[in-house]
């Protein structure tokens, strides 16, 4: 009796020590820089928050992880010091911690459930992840863990972004012979050309990248599957199975007159003359971007905020984020929106762009706005925007990134007979399998799911990496 | 990488160069394209395939210095590599015999457009060509075209070799003769194939253009190439590079060209291959 309340009392002290924050850059001064944002824990604050965690025997964390990673495991590793095998414990299960742990949305997923979440803050999972992974990468000590035997099963995969990368990594492990093939010059998909440096150094991405090449993947670059090679070429030159995690990649636009003016990009493109191409240093690298003083990013989830982040680096005097709902409804994590604004991003809520109108150049110079209030909920659950009659004003602008969203791209499916896509182009898969409806081969990712999270398409790599493993045995 | 094998000045600042990239090779067809790096620190840019060997494996080009990155290119000699290329790129040229094809090529275009005079000859059509510079000396693939031709035709702006002034004025000249077109292919600066499309579209004659948008990845990923046809929003790297010309808006390609002057101006003026010159 007395021992169970000795235990009940210990338990409250732990839960006193407080969520430790992590230092970051000030905003003055990295809206200046492309350097990443936070700084990371130090081993002493990682140990402390670590302690934090109270080793629950059912933890409900690790069902709310994607890809199961034995999230008390790996933090009991750290809370004893012992940061290198608390890595290695996160790769048993997660192939890029060092993505995860900064890209991942943990307030809704592992740190969602935490216990401690009950009745204060919920243990910092992500960035105790992000630490173990950065302190292995920084020692240089990268076990590469032992892979089973060649089975002579040849899998290729098609993308060699975080769903691709994810089953490449697992299906090496257990001895198959795989082959990425990557349309771009760069392995890493979204994280490469997607996910700002100052979110997501791309060291960290090409030391992943580098990690599985060390277990065995091939990654052949420059390979457009459906244009190279289609599907039917893969089976022919001996794979036994194909992946397709080929990302939702096509850009949306609002189909508005003079949306094809100079000056105005997709996300995709903006973000892909930034990252992949590293326009932020032109002229040292020559591909040029418009550094837009006026700049209006229009959407509002975490490509939009990493759109109009990306503007105030380059220079703009004003970088507006045009929403037509209300904060609420913003699909970006709140650490992102709260990033922006603690940069000086200007939120215009429940504004609509209808029309832009360009100088005598061509060049954008107005956006025409529609100001909007919100109605009854959509098929979204969110409440649907509707047009102010007489709302209309204008805003000057010099640089637009569309940032609404993006489609499948059709260039696969149109050449793979016998995959089935549905309405919006997006490949039919069994549930929990990635199985498609030609046989041998599977699909996962934004291809599958439209746009999502990084997390969920590796997700979605691990659980076909399981039916491919079973398929390919089975031959 | 991708190993150089020829390269050649076809004259002062277009250039021929060959070199390896096998499975493109194999793949390729007519009018389709690649998209090249010369280094990790380079530019992406579009070049369409001029022609290819299936059994050396290699891939022939035509380029024009224009910039920094055509400059640097130049500077590349036979045992150099290129870091990147992808392709074949874009929907390839829908060749059939459709009667009597003139294929209109203007500057640098002429080599775009050899390929699929070529294809045409093949298929059995009357291959009627037009090609054009604005002098004698930087016209260039004459006797190519001359073998794949039925009929050669060359205009010089200044007059200094065939007939003198545009392509256009050639074409409707064969038109006013009396001279039955099925179809015209018309590759060139874009101010030439907008002239050539208003020539043909009076008589009806469909005309078929390759459009040279800037491109980033050209997959269908980022929308830089996006061109209007038909008033609907196209992108030149998946949807064509190839429409029909009569429904494109050149005003708006031209102007969507010109978005990066300035920056490719500073470019070039910092690159030391645009100052060694040949």
């Amino acid at each position: 009796m007395e021992n169970k309340e000795e235990k009940i009392e210990k338990r409250e002290k732990k839960e006193k020590v407080p969520r430790q924050p992590m230092p970051e850059q000030d905003p003055k001064a990295r809206i200046g820089n492309f350097d990443e944002v936070p700084y990371g824990y130090s081993a002493e604050t990682a140990i402390i928050e670590a302690k934090r965690c109270i080793q629950c025997k059912k933890p409900s964390c690790v069902a709310g992880c994607p890809v199961d990673v034995d999230i008390p495991g790996f933090i009991k590793l750290i809370a004893e010091g012992k940061f290198i095998e608390a890595a290695w414990k996160l790769k048993e299960t997660n192939a890029l911690p060092a993505v995860c742990g900064r890209v991942c949305p943990q307030e809704d997923q592992c740190e969602k459930v935490c216990v401690l979440g009950k009745k204060g803050d919920p243990v910092a999972i992500g960035r105790l992840e992000r630490f173990a992974a950065d302190y292995e990468r920084s020692t240089g000590k990268i076990e590469i863990p032992k892979v089973a035997a060649p089975t002579g099963k040849k899998i290729a995969i098609v993308g060699a972004g975080p769903a691709g990368l994810t089953i490449a990594g697992d299906l090496v492990k257990v001895g198959h012979d795989v082959t990425v093939f990557e349309a771009l010059h760069k392995a890493g998909g979204v994280l490469i050309y997607g996910i700002p440096e100052f979110r997501l150094p791309k060291a960290i991405v090409d030391a992943e990248v580098n990690y599985l090449e060390k277990l065995g993947v091939k990654i052949v670059l420059n390979a457009a599957i459906g244009r190279l090679k289609t599907v039917d070429d893969l089976f022919a030159e001996g794979f036994n199975a194909v992946f397709l995690g080929v990302g939702a990649g096509a850009p949306v636009f609002m189909n508005i007159p003079g949306e094809n003016l100079s000056g105005i990009y997709s996300a995709n493109e903006y973000l892909t003359r930034s990252n992949l191409m590293k326009a932020y240093r032109f002229p040292e690298f020559d591909t040029p971007i418009a550094k837009g003083k006026n700049v209006a990013v229009i959407g509002g989830g975490n490509v939009a905020m990493d759109s109009v982040r990306t503007a105030l680096r380059l220079g703009a005097d004003n970088a507006y984020i045009i929403y037509r709902r209300s904060k609420k409804e913003m699909p970006a994590r709140i650490e992102e929106i709260h990033h922006a604004e603690e940069e000086g991003v200007q939120f215009n809520f429940l504004t609509n762009p209808i029309e832009y109108i360009g100088d005598e150049n061509g060049w954008v110079k107005q956006m025409v706005c529609n100001r909007m209030e919100l109605g009854e909920p959509d098929e979204s659950g969110r409440r649907r925007p509707i047009v102010i009659k007489g709302s209309e004003f204008t805003i000057d602008v010099d640089t637009v990134v569309v940032a609404i969203g993006t489609t499948a791209n059709p260039v696969i499916p149109r050449t793979t007979p016998g995959l089935e896509v549905n309405k919006w182009g997006y490949i039919v898969t069994k549930d929990g399998s990635g199985e498609t409806t030609r046989q041998g081969v599977y699909a996962g990712g934004d291809i599958v799911t439209g746009s999502a999270t990084v997390i969920l398409a590796m997700g979605a790599g691990r659980q076909a990496a399981k039916a491919i493993d079973s398929y390919v045995r089975s031959l | 990488m991708y190993k150089i094998i020829e390269k050649k000045y076809l004259q002062d600042i277009v250039v021929k160069m060959v070199f390896e990239a096998p499975e493109i090779a194999r793949k390729r067809k007519a009018g389709q394209f690649i998209v090249l790096m010369i280094d990790d620190k380079g530019e992406r840019i579009p070049l369409t395939i001029v022609d290819s060997d299936s059994e050396k494996g290699t891939l022939t080009i035509i380029f024009q210095i224009v910039g920094k990155t055509t400059a640097c290119l130049a500077q590349l000699n036979a045992g150099d590599y290129i870091k990147h290329v992808l392709g074949p790129l874009g929907h390839p040229t829908e060749i059939e015999n459709f009667g009597t094809s003139v294929c209109v090529g203007g500057g640098v275009g002429v080599g775009v457009i050899y390929p699929i005079a070529a294809a045409l000859k093949k298929a059995g059509n009357k291959v009627i060509s037009i090609i054009g510079a604005r002098t004698k000396d930087i016209l260039i693939l004459e006797d190519e075209m001359r073998n794949v031709s039925d009929r050669l035709l060359v205009a010089t702006d200044d007059g200094s070799y065939g007939f003198h002034g545009f392509v256009s004025a050639v074409l409707q000249n064969l038109i006013d003769s009396g001279e039955k077109i099925d179809r015209v292919f018309a590759i060139g600066p874009v101010p030439m194939m907008r002239v050539i499309c208003n020539v043909t579209k009076p008589y009806n004659i469909k005309t078929i253009v390759s459009l040279n948008p800037i491109m980033v990845d050209a997959t269908g990923m980022c929308g830089a190439c996006r061109v209007s046809v038909g008033g609907k929003t196209k992108f030149g790297c998946v949807d064509g590079p190839e429409f029909d010309g009569h429904e494109v808006d050149f005003g708006l390609l031209m102007s969507r060209l010109r978005m990066y002057n300035e920056q490719e101006k500073q470019s070039m003026d910092l690159c030391r291959c645009a100052e060694n010159g040949k």
